[in-house]
């Protein structure tokens, strides 16, 4: 080590590597890797890896105790080790179950060590500010709270797919590894401080996510998804990375908040910073999917397959979201002059074109889709009042929708399963009669979706309008409340036909296939949305707490 | 009198049942919670679950009115916190009840009718394949109306507002078998969010001048603030009125509401949803009191709505449209009254026609059950006979609405008329009042006359129906509404010195009233008068089917004669001008109004399936957005630039 | 050194790749195009470094390392974005973008 170091230019230093604050990412990756292994290994290899695996669990505990490791990471670690052999053992015949089975537990390990960081950085205040690993990644309350929605977002995604997919024929092993080098991705992107970790965690994320569009191979939209998916994705990182190029030429660092407060500097050349700046916007509005960089987004969202579509409603675009307001809100708050407009816009037009779109939608896939560039230009609202309220807003909002659109999808991941077609409107007609309790869940995350209260959604629409008037945007709240007069047409649309009598449509007839993973799944974000529409303060704290940035 | 205005509200004592009152509403919304999830388990106990929940909101509803009525005047604005909703920052909004005067009245009317409604579905809905869920809407709506009325935030009114909204949709299309009723669902709730509208940017407004939605607060701080601000908070809260209670322009949305199985259209779309209107406009009357400009708005608009509403009432042969209008029509007396500042008044008609209409639906259900369902009123005639007790109860109801002399309905209507006589500047309001009374009693009488009597010309149809009484679940609400529909004038004999009058007082600031346009006494005889010749004419013309016959032999035919050629005169002087401008109104309701909302669908629609067409589903074209998109950020970026270019130094350049 | 060489020569080159994306029906040649976007700021990146303006400089060679990042994203990309073209190519023998446009408005 110090050899290499007497190598380096001046100036330069190896950074401490902090595990703790990025074991989070290192769990999911680590399990990713894990699962493709032994997916690929056969079963006696399988056992035998298993065992030198504890082993290797093993020494990693003894060796972490004497080197001053929290007691919590020890007792993680022999934890995971002990499960994981056990799990191996007992699974090592049905690779899919393994696969499912090591993803959750990793998912939930990764949402105790978040929420140990959190306590740890909260301190019953603001969670902590705390910029590491030469400044690379920072563990804020904004990558805390995104963590937390992205985990939970990827159990209920394991626990929606796994039948649904054993029934396609496309339960594939690299589906779950796949998974978890997404759910990777987007909480490194989450808590990315410096604009070259923006990048890498955007290609992560997507990179696994083309693939997991494109995961039905004999499905001719799945293949057209994963497609246009990842031609416009290449191209509009080709955007964000021209502008964060422009950004470090202009200021010489790709560190985020370094390069904020330079941007704003009077000495630094206008020109390539408004650039820089126009041209960041356009990646990140093209993740998030504000009009006009939405159009990827129906396509995508009908063509890939409904867990995937979940999961990419609900995780992806909080991490996509944390990152723009790490950036925009966190970063260039000096600048808010120059963006704050410009966004504004795009987000009033993102919410009409969304929610007018989505009337006159048939596939149900593909009016959750525009319904999802809608709820995006509600999100942007916090995060154009550049306001801690705004941030705190626009995060909840977040989770909000990931509950709701986990749930809407989960429902026609269960639908897709009886019909096995893509469900129009029409086809729900008589759902009351043959499946009451799918309906009425169905129902509750549609109400949701539209804002009505009783509901997280009328919660978190009530919290980003408050931001919006709070920062003097009242004209975005107006345009707020039209589009979701709009939207609650189509919604309610569903609504009637689910509890129309007349003519039954096939889909009431069909059997029922058991599907108890999903229909938990489907039941714990209905109780999500009753619970957090009707007392909601607990959550509403954390996400108010967790509307900090790193210095 | 100290009240809700002056902000003197205190904590509710432990153990009193101001402190349960929140169970009120939160019994029947979980018991329709049961009832959604395992009702059909339940099978025949289904409707008991609700019946008990409803029986239980009552008694505890009865409970707190007692124990209200036992304390101070001054001390009768409790407050009690169930839990924090949302701790946002400086905003705080708690699940919280206001009990106070206003408060319980409404619920007293909610829960008495909302039970009596209930144990009529007993019988009403006996057919039907699908109770639980009916009782589960129905319990649903009486929860969520509870919340309305006894939410001490704006906020937690609005949840309420929203939920009964919810259920009044979810019930309109009940019987889903038909596209009338979908589509009749859809439009209820696509009008009611344009009201919704006014009623959440009210809301943003009044958060902004005041940073707070609890009434508590909010009432108190509402002379503080200043007149723009009043005045957009009151329109844009009576938009939302207008919306939730049927008023010119957002009307049309109720009459087609019908389309729902009867005892909802009782409940929802009579007797206590649609007065959630008035309810908000009394509730903010110390916000009102500054500007009875906009009062005079209010009683305009109401004036208005209750006249064309009971010219179209007129032209009308459904059984139950011609009560739908007659509900926005009386409707609109009640925005009158309210308007103008006599809110004891206002809350008055709405108890009185909380009875009397739910009376004359349920009597009208009645009749379409012994009927098979058939509703064309000029299908039937001479039903007392057969429906004594629907037909005697129908027949009060009818008096009561018209305001026949000492029925419920005199004593409200003549409250009414006489603060608009009050008011400075109300002369035509006042002769619209009028006019209406007049019109109200013979739409109702020729509804009954044509009902209940004359020839059976139901005997004349194709599959004759054999009407019978209904069972006594169901005549047994019919009884008691009519007793109160009977009995309900002594709830204020007079405007002044009334028991709910002076009940009301802590919770509403009545407008000062200066002028005198006409005095009560000769007002009363003229209200009188027309109340009886309305009714006369009604029946007199109507008795005989839906065009008289004449038929010339006998002395007292011939003297009945005489009298009809005075009929004549005023049917062809009165009454067909009135008719066919109703019959014009009814078309322009269904070609103007309802074409304008269905074109303004329409019009989305079209507009949306145009943008719809630039996704080509070609990624080049994809592509080519994302790059127009960006070159107009671009742009927009650099406008931001110049425009800002004074004071920025442009030049910095390289180093 | 003239900054305006190389940052001119970049705009082009990603003009060049834009124009690839919209105008080319080959599917792999849009793949293609796409890389020349991500060459163009590549090129950026390595120049900006002798040009940054700030007093400082950049001693930690950010936008050097930078590039190298970029490459090493694109050959994935490009690894990735042929794998689903194939997939394509199985399902329906054409590489012509336009023909996938199954869905729509």
């Amino acid at each position: 080590m110090s050899a290499l170091a007497q190598q380096l230019p001046a100036g330069v230093e190896i950074p401490e590597i902090p595990w703790a604050a990025i074991s989070p990412e290192l769990t999911l990756f680590g399990a990713g890797i894990l699962v493709l292994l032994l997916d690929t290994a056969g079963p006696r290899r399988r056992t035998s890896s298993v065992i030198a695996l504890a082993i290797l669990l093993g020494i990693a505990a003894l060796a972490a105790i004497p080197g001053g490791a929290a007691p919590e990471i020890v007792a993680l670690l022999v934890g995971a080790g002990v499960l994981q052999l056990a799990l191996t053992l007992w699974l090592h015949t049905r690779p899919r179950l393994l696969g499912a089975v090591l993803t959750v537990v990793a998912l939930v390990a990764t949402i105790g060590i978040a929420a140990w960081q959190y306590q740890a950085a909260a301190n019953g205040g603001m969670v902590g500010t705390e910029s590491l690993l030469a400044d690379m990644v920072a563990v804020d309350g904004v990558a805390l709270f995104t963590r937390f929605v992205v985990a939970g977002a990827g159990i209920l995604t394991v626990l929606l797919g796994f039948a649904y997919l054993q029934d396609r024929r496309i339960h594939r092993g690299e589906y779950y590894p796949l998974l978890l080098f997404t759910a990777t991705g987007m909480t490194l992107l989450a808590s990315a401080a410096d604009l070259l970790m923006v990048f890498l965690a955007v290609e992560i994320l997507s990179l696994a996510l083309y693939v997991m569009t494109g995961l039905a191979r004999r499905d001719m939209a799945s293949q057209e998804g994963a497609f246009k998916y990842l031609l416009l994705g290449a191209f509009s990182s080709a955007f964000l990375l021209y502008g964060i190029a422009l950004v470090y030429g202009a200021t010489g660092t790709t560190h985020i908040a370094t390069a904020g407060v330079a941007l704003s500097d009077p000495g630094t050349p206008a020109g390539l910073v408004f650039a820089g700046i126009a041209l960041m916007l356009v990646g990140f509005a093209f993740k998030v999917a504000l009009v006009p960089f939405h159009m990827w987004t129906p396509d995508v969202y009908q063509g890939a397959p409904t867990p995937v579509t979940a999961f990419m409603a609900a995780a992806t675009k909080v991490a996509a979201f944390a990152a723009f307001l790490r950036v925009f809100t966190g970063g260039m708050e000096q600048l808010a002059w120059i963006w704050v407009p410009a966004v504004s816009v795009l987000a009033a037009i993102t919410m009409l074109v969304g929610a007018a779109l989505a009337v006159v939608q048939d596939d149900l896939k593909r009016m959750l889709g525009y319904s999802a560039v809608a709820h995006a230009g509600y999100a942007a609202i916090g995060l154009v009042a550049v306001s801690e309220i705004g941030t705190g807003a626009t995060l909840f909002y977040l989770l909000a929708y990931a509950i709701m659109s986990l749930g809407a999808f989960g429902i026609l991941t269960i639908l897709e399963r009886r019909q096995r077609k893509a469900i129009a409107v029409a086809d729900l007609r008589g759902l009351w009669q043959s499946a009451p309790s799918l309906a009425v869940m169905f129902a509750l995350f549609l109400l949701s979706l539209a804002g009505i209260p009783g509901t997280v959604g009328f919660i978190a629409k009530f919290g980003i309008v408050r931001a919006a008037v709070d920062a003097g945007l009242v004209w975005l709240a107006v345009v707020l409340v039209i589009s979701s007069v709009i939207a609650a047409y189509f919604y309610i649309r569903v609504i009637v036909a689910m509890f129309m009598d007349d003519e039954p449509a096939h889909l009431a007839d069909a059997p029922v296939p058991p599907a108890s993973a999903a229909s938990t799944a489907v039941s714990v974000a209905a109780v999500g949305v009753i619970a957090l529409g009707v007392l909601p303060p607990a959550v509403i704290d954390l996400a108010e707490r967790a509307a900090t940035f790193a210095g | 009198m100290t009240g809700l205005a002056e902000g003197a509200a205190v904590a509710a004592p432990a153990g009193s049942p101001a402190a349960w009152a929140w169970l009120m509403a939160v019994v029947p919304l979980a018991s329709a919670a049961v009832l959604l999830l395992v009702g059909r388990r339940l099978g025949r106990a289904a409707p008991w679950v609700a019946i008990l929940s409803a029986g239980f909101s009552l008694t505890l509803a009865v409970w707190t009115a007692v124990w209200l009525g036992a304390r101070e005047a001054g001390e009768r604005t409790v407050v009690h916190t169930v839990a924090t909703w949302l701790p946002a920052g400086d905003l705080e909004v708690d699940w919280a009840v206001l009990v106070d005067p206003l408060a319980v009245a409404m619920s007293l009317l909610v829960t008495g009718v909302g039970l009596l409604i209930h144990v009529y579905s007993l019988g009403y809905m006996e057919h039907d394949r699908d109770i639980p869920r009916f009782f589960a809407y129905l319990n649903l709506f009486l929860g969520s109306m509870l919340v309305l009325v006894l939410g001490e935030s704006l906020l937690t009114l609005f949840v309420g507002w929203e939920l009964v909204g919810l259920c009044s949709y979810l019930l309109i299309g009940f019987w889903f078998d038909s596209r009338a009723n979908a589509s009749a669902a859809k439009k209820a709730f696509v009008i009611n969010r344009v009201g919704d509208v006014g009623f959440m940017i009210a809301m943003f407004v009044l958060f902004g001048a005041i940073g707070s939605l609890s009434l508590t607060e909010v009432l108190p701080a509402a002379e503080g603030l200043a007149g723009g601000t009043l005045i957009a908070v009151g329109l844009l809260l009576f938009l939302g009125a207008t919306g939730k209670s049927a008023q010119i322009p957002l009307y049309i949305w109720l009459p087609d509401a019908m389309a729902g199985p009867t005892p909802v259209s009782a409940l929802i779309h009579a007797a206590t949803m649609v007065t959630a209107g008035v309810y908000l406009v009394a509730r903010m009357s110390p916000l009102y009191v500054q500007i009875p400009e906009i009062g005079l708005v209010v009683a305009a608009v109401g004036a208005a709505t209750a006249l064309v509403a009971a010219l179209i009432a007129v032209a009308q042969s459904d059984i139950k449209r011609v009560l739908a209008y007659s509900t926005v029509s009386q409707l609109g007396y009640m925005f009158m009254a309210v308007g103008v500042g006599a809110y004891s008044a206002g809350i008055f008609h709405l108890l009185t026609h909380g009875f009397f209409k739910a009376l004359l639906f349920l009597a009208a259900g009645s009749v379409m059950h012994a009927m098979a369902d058939r509703g064309d009123i000029r299908e039937m005639g001479g039903l007392l006979r057969d429906l004594p007790i629907t037909g005697g109860t129908a027949a009060v109801g009818t008096l009561a609405i018209a305001g026949f002399p000492l029925t419920a309905g005199f004593y409200s209507k003549e409250e009414i008329l006489a603060a608009v006589a009050d008011t400075a500047g109300g002369e035509v309001i006042l002769a619209i009042g009028l006019a209406v009374a007049l019109l109200t009693a013979f739409y109702m009488a020729r509804w009954f006359a044509l009902v209940f009597l004359g020839p059976r010309r139901f005997e004349e149809l194709e599959d004759p129906p054999h009407p019978h009484e209904s069972p006594l679940s169901m005549t047994l609400p019919l009884v008691l509404l009519a007793v109160a529909s009977l009995g309900g004038g002594l709830l204020n004999l007079d405007p002044e010195t009334g028991l709910l009058a002076g009940w009301l007082a802590p919770s509403v600031v009545a407008f000062e009233q200066t002028a005198a346009i006409i005095g009560h006494g000769l007002l009363e005889a003229i209200a009188i008068a027309l109340a009886l010749v309305g009714l006369a004419a009604g029946v007199l013309l109507y008795r005989g089917g839906p065009r008289v016959v004449s038929e010339a032999s006998t002395p007292v035919v011939r003297f009945a004669q005489d009298a009809f050629r005075v009929d004549e005169l005023y049917r062809a002087a009165i009454v067909t001008p009135g008719h066919w401008l109703a019959v014009g109104l009814a078309w322009f309701d269904a070609r103007g109004i309802d074409g304008l909302v269905n074109g303004a669908g329409r019009g989305t629609a079209a507009l949306a399936t145009a943008g719809a067409r630039v996704q080509t589903g070609f990624v080049r074209s994809y592509a080519l957005a994302v790059l127009i998109g960006t070159v107009l950020l671009i742009a927009a970026l650099v406008g931001v630039w110049m425009a800002a270019a004074d004071d920025l130094m442009l030049l910095g350049g390289w180093r | 050194m003239q900054a305006v060489f190389p940052l001119t020569f970049a705009a082009l080159l990603f003009s060049a790749g834009v124009y690839g994306v919209l105008s080319r029906r080959n599917a792999v040649l849009v793949l293609m195009s796409v890389e020349l976007m991500l060459a163009a700021v590549t090129v950026n990146l390595v120049a900006f470094h002798g040009l940054v303006t700030t007093d400082v400089g950049d001693p930690l060679l950010s936008g050097q390392a930078f590039a190298l990042f970029v490459m090493a994203v694109g050959a994935a990309e490009v690894g990735v974005g042929l794998a689903i073209v194939l997939l394509l190519y199985r399902n329906r023998a054409t590489v012509n973008v336009d023909d996938a446009d199954l869905m729509k408005y």
